[in-house]
């Protein structure tokens, strides 16, 4: 089960080649900036342009340009979830989601109606034309329109980058339980770094046109080549699991293998699954326990790895916690007064911590 | 209204609806094209397409009387697989109205392809629907107001013609005389009764038309 996409394209200014072999579940997120060629990989992989290369998904071949072979859009298994929900303005939500569906043979359909109507919670939007349709309502119909055609592959191009932050809150938990509940995989395209922690496995960070790294998301985070390229942004993910609750002070603590990490209590129940994100400018570090401090999370540590950061004053320097990485964005100056190299054990004070679903 | 004026009635209803129809056959092709073509032909052709804006009437009928005259390729043509000859015939004017009214049937509809974009199309492609299968479940619908309008301008068009039809249909009563010619008869005979019906009808059939194109023109507005 996997995706095998390899792509050339000359366009003159902007140029893409890339060669990905991507997990065949999960979302995987196709992250980088604006021109990094994002879009363009999703649209040649739904066959929307075309450019020469290899494409294959969960076995069936797309395109093989060796066999003179493409697939029309329309052959291919695939949802496509566009930035603007894009609905067809002349039919209301149930017929849009009909649309697709009545066009998938009755023996290859597997996605159910009433599962998807319930995972997106807009079964009763269903008479409405999409102009009475709220923002974040035409896209929770847009995605499920997408879904009933049992796709082998959903490819989302930034669904939530024309919505508010509102409606971004509103449609974020439904996508969660998308990941949660369908078998089907998802290609994320993103640039927003909150979003690809939230709901990204894999990640593929994509600049100018090449990808620059890629794999399971924590990893992939920890690495100290590429939070440069994310810059404020740059930080882990953890996933954890709430271990405890400390009523009087409205605190829940989310545990890891490396530890425990308080933070504020989110009525998430104990047991329940998280996924915890820690900003490197939020993460200081002490050479001895520090005492008397308002920071409550402090875990110990040993230096792994030094970088400079994207400023020649700062330094990245990545920790591991018994084996869970954790990146902390320091002054140089910090570094060089406490001696850090790799081997050092260290104390890690994390400032901030976000849950992040 | 005189026998011959209801014939001559009739006989513009009926070739404003046969021209309406093939021009939305022949249109929506080449408007489609032109919506969507880069190709270095699509000025070239879109100025041919509305060269009869800018033609006088008897301009264009003057070389479509010539094109399918008895000497002219096309007359040749028609002749040769047994249609006959065109001009001063009814399907003469058909061919006619149907060059003289086009840019009215391809603009419209070419400024709702247009404005549609292409999201759309592309949308109905990842759900499944083949090119035609979405032409017509996609496309069609959401360019009706551009055909509604494209019917309407194209059918209104042809009963106002006047000089295509002299040049190549003549004045033939029950063939070619259509309504336009039929009031130039009496006002030529001084009959100025009969010529303010039929001119009235007129009148009040062009209130009806430009009153109909500003009703659809609200109803496209969300």
């Amino acid at each position: 089960m996997t995706i095998r996409a390899r792509f050339r394209l000359d366009r003159g200014e902007f140029s893409l080649d890339v060669d990905l072999d991507l997990p065949g579940r999960g979302v995987t997120a196709l992250f980088g900036p604006s021109g990094s060629g994002k879009t363009t990989l999703l649209r040649l992989i739904a066959g929307l342009d075309r450019a020469p290369g290899h494409l294959e998904v969960n076995g069936e071949v797309w395109q093989d340009d060796g066999r003179d072979l493409f697939l029309p859009t329309h052959k291919r298994a695939l949802g496509y979830v566009f930035q603007e929900a894009s609905l067809f303005p002349h039919l209301n939500a149930r017929r849009n989601l009909e649309y697709g569906l009545k066009r998938v043979p009755a023996d290859e359909r597997r996605v159910d109606m009433d599962h998807v109507l319930d995972l997106l919670g807009i079964g009763h939007l269903l008479e409405r034309r999409p102009d009475r349709l709220s923002g974040g309502e035409r896209q929770r119909v847009a995605i499920a329109r997408a879904l009933l055609t049992s796709p082998r592959i959903l490819l989302m191009d930034e669904p939530l980058a024309a919505l508010d932050l509102a409606r971004k809150q509103e449609i974020l938990p439904y996508l969660e339980r998308l990941h949660d509940e369908m078998e089907t995989p998802i290609l994320y395209v993103s640039h927003a770094p909150d979003e690809v922690a939230r709901l990204a496995d894999h990640i593929v960070a994509l600049d100018n046109g090449r990808a620059i790294a890629e794999g399971p998301l924590a990893a992939t985070l920890a690495r100290l080549d590429l939070p440069i390229r994310l810059g404020e942004d740059a930080g882990v993910v953890i996933d954890a699991t709430i271990g405890a609750r400390d009523e009087a002070w409205h605190l829940i603590r989310a545990d890891f293998a490396g530890g425990g990490l308080w933070v504020r209590d989110t009525g998430h129940a104990i047991g329940h699954r998280v996924r915890v994100r820690i900003l490197a400018r939020d993460v200081s570090l002490a050479l001895e326990h520090p005492r008397d401090t308002s920071i409550i999370n402090l875990l110990p540590g040993t230096v792994a790895e030094l970088a400079v950061d994207n400023h020649p004053a700062l330094a990245l320097v990545r920790v591991e916690v018994d084996g869970t990485a954790i990146v902390a964005r320091l002054t140089r100056r910090s570094v060089a007064a406490l001696g850090l190299a790799p081997g050092k054990p260290v104390w890690v004070q994390v400032k901030a911590v976000a849950l992040v679903g | 209204m005189t026998p011959s004026d209801l014939t001559a009635v009739w006989l513009t209803l009926k070739l404003a609806g046969l021209t309406t129809l093939i021009l939305l056959l022949i249109a929506t092709p080449i408007a489609w094209w032109l919506a969507r073509t880069r190709s270095f032909w699509k000025r070239p052709v879109a100025a041919v397409v509305n060269l009869p804006l800018v033609l006088p009437p008897t301009v264009l009928g003057f070389y479509l009387l010539l094109v399918m005259g008895p000497e002219g390729p096309v007359g040749q043509l028609t002749q040769a697989i047994g249609l006959g000859r065109l001009p001063f015939t009814f399907w003469g004017l058909v061919v006619g109205s149907v060059l003289f009214s086009f840019p009215f049937a391809v603009q419209p509809i070419q400024n709702a392809f247009e404005a549609m974009g292409e999201r759309p199309m592309e949308v109905a492609a990842t759900l499944r629907a083949g090119f035609r299968d979405r032409f017509f479940s996609v496309a069609v619908p959401l360019a009706k107001p551009g055909f509604l309008t494209a019917i309407v301008l194209a059918f209104a068009h042809t009963v106002g013609e006047f000089g295509v039809v002299l040049m190549l249909g003549g004045n033939i009563p029950g063939e070619t005389q259509v309504v336009s010619v039929a009031i130039y008869n009496h006002v030529e005979a001084m009959e100025y009764g009969p010529a303010h019906l039929l001119a009235g009808t007129m009148v009040a059939f062009s209130f009806l038309v430009l009153l109909s194109l500003n009703l659809l023109g609200r109803r496209r507005a969300p």
